[in-house]
């Protein structure tokens, strides 16, 4: 049952939720439901009112040992401008520390098909390719855990490729991954599990490969329109 | 332990590379100081006032001043991307995160002190030669306390629509205790007197930095909570 407040008004109110190792979870709402707030109590950034949260057995929010296992994708690239792609990455590795940081910071931008503006500063990058690099960043240390904001955001059809093949490869290693999206489409095709949140609670909470597409497209809509 | 140094020395390194590529923050300080020290020195009675006498308090003033430029900064650098929350989410420890800003601006305070304190030895005619050892002894231990309290309310002031205003506003109650034996140790050896004269000011000096390095280091982590 894990909560939130900020003054009066509960940003995340009760929520339980069960997301086992090797699951996906494609998290929807409408502005304002709590996804983000839930997100960054997941991730340690902030604490619940009351509850606690376990993903893939792993406690959160945790000390540094816990916070190792996981990477943060947010709707902020998390970036320095005045570093470079490659400085940016390595920056991050050497904070978890990676082995061999460098050769596994060259990995992850090649894997975000990166790796040929790796020396160029993050500030003479689009909003796409940046995107790109806060994806490698968050990754580069092979997190079990993955919390994603709007981690297409800016992304080009490459790059949403790259990130869709990744989180998916990361998936079928053991991972476990929470992905906030307002894209139906794109959450629904790379989840295992999809819920809709809004005024703080879960309001809907199914496996995807038993969702109907059209009803739960309706039942998101009816939200969204209601919420607002 | 050696691990909460070594993480603070990685992200002290990013904030000077930083710094080092941009220079928007010690270029200003820099400047400041300089301007400073011109100011005073128009403004003086040299008839009124000997340059001895005069001279430590332009330094500190200055000091103190150019410091909360660079400790602005200090917390500044993380905001436009959020960096800030990947440190927070990185296995990093809190207290890591306070020293590495802490070291960073430290150095950059001192390498203000390195252009300020041979320019007022020059505008005010002081022959520091002799003393420019013990002085920048004082100057760096002074440091580390203006930086530690600095630090820490920018820290706390980041978040804030008033952080220019705030920073200063806190800070500054804080300063004091280390300007004042700081300035009256200058000027004890500016003024020619042994250093050993000056000892129960060091001491008072050192006694301020291990309680405020200490104290704000173990308070950081409290800011932090939204």
């Amino acid at each position: 049952m894990l909560s939130r407040s900020f003054g009066r008004r509960k940003a995340v109110d009760g929520i339980t939720l069960t997301i086992n190792s090797g699951e996906i979870l494609a998290l929807f709402g409408p502005n304002g439901a709590g996804k983000t707030t839930l997100l960054r109590l997941l991730a340690g950034l902030l604490k619940p009112t009351a509850g606690t949260a376990q993903i893939g057995g792993v406690s959160l929010p945790g000390g540094p040992s816990v916070r190792r296992r996981i990477g943060i994708v947010s709707h902020h690239t998390l970036l320095y401008e005045a570093f470079t792609a490659r400085e940016n990455v390595e920056f991050a590795a050497r904070l978890y520390r990676v082995k061999n940081f460098r050769q596994e910071s060259a990995r992850a931008l090649e894997r975000m098909h990166i790796l040929d503006r790796a020396d160029t500063p993050v500030r003479a990058l689009s909003r796409g390719l940046r995107q790109r690099v806060s994806v490698a960043r968050a990754t580069v240390h092979q997190p079990e855990v993955i919390l994603a904001d709007e981690p297409f955001t800016g992304l080009d059809i490459l790059g949403a490729t790259a990130l869709s093949g990744l989180l998916e490869s990361l998936r079928v290693s053991g991972a476990t991954i929470v992905v906030v999206t307002h894209n139906l489409e794109e959450g629904l095709s790379l989840s295992t599990h999809a819920a809709i949140m809004d005024k703080g609670r879960i309001a809907e909470l199914s496996q995807t490969s038993m969702i109907d597409r059209q009803i739960f497209a309706d039942r998101y809509r009816q939200i969204v329109t209601t919420s607002g | 332990m050696v691990e909460v140094f070594r993480d603070a020395w990685i992200i002290a390194r990013k904030d000077l590379t930083i710094e080092f590529r941009t220079r928007s923050a010690f270029l200003s300080a820099v400047v400041f100081a300089l301007l400073g020290i011109v100011i005073f020195y128009f403004a003086w009675d040299s008839s009124a006032v000997s340059a001895v006498d005069l001279a430590p308090g332009v330094l500190w003033v200055i000091f103190t001043f150019s410091a909360l430029l660079g400790m602005h900064r200090s917390f500044g650098v993380e905001q436009p991307d959020r960096g800030i929350d990947g440190l927070l989410a990185s296995p990093v420890a809190r207290e890591s995160i306070f020293l590495g800003k802490a070291i960073a601006n430290l150095i950059f305070v001192l390498a203000v002190q390195a252009i300020a304190i041979p320019a007022v030895g020059l505008f005010y005619g002081l022959p520091l030669g002799d003393v420019a050892l013990p002085l920048a002894g004082i100057a760096t231990m002074a440091a580390i306390g203006l930086v530690a309290v600095g630090t820490l309310f920018s820290a706390m002031a980041v978040n804030t629509r008033l952080a220019e205003l705030l920073l200063p506003m806190l800070s500054l109650p804080f300063f004091v205790p280390v300007v004042i034996p700081a300035a009256q140790a200058t000027a004890k050896l500016m003024s020619g007197r042994p250093v050993g004269e000056a000892g129960p000011w060091l001491k008072l000096l050192l006694a301020f930095d291990i309680v405020f390095v200490v104290a704000c280091t173990l308070a950081y982590p409290f800011t932090l909570e939204e």
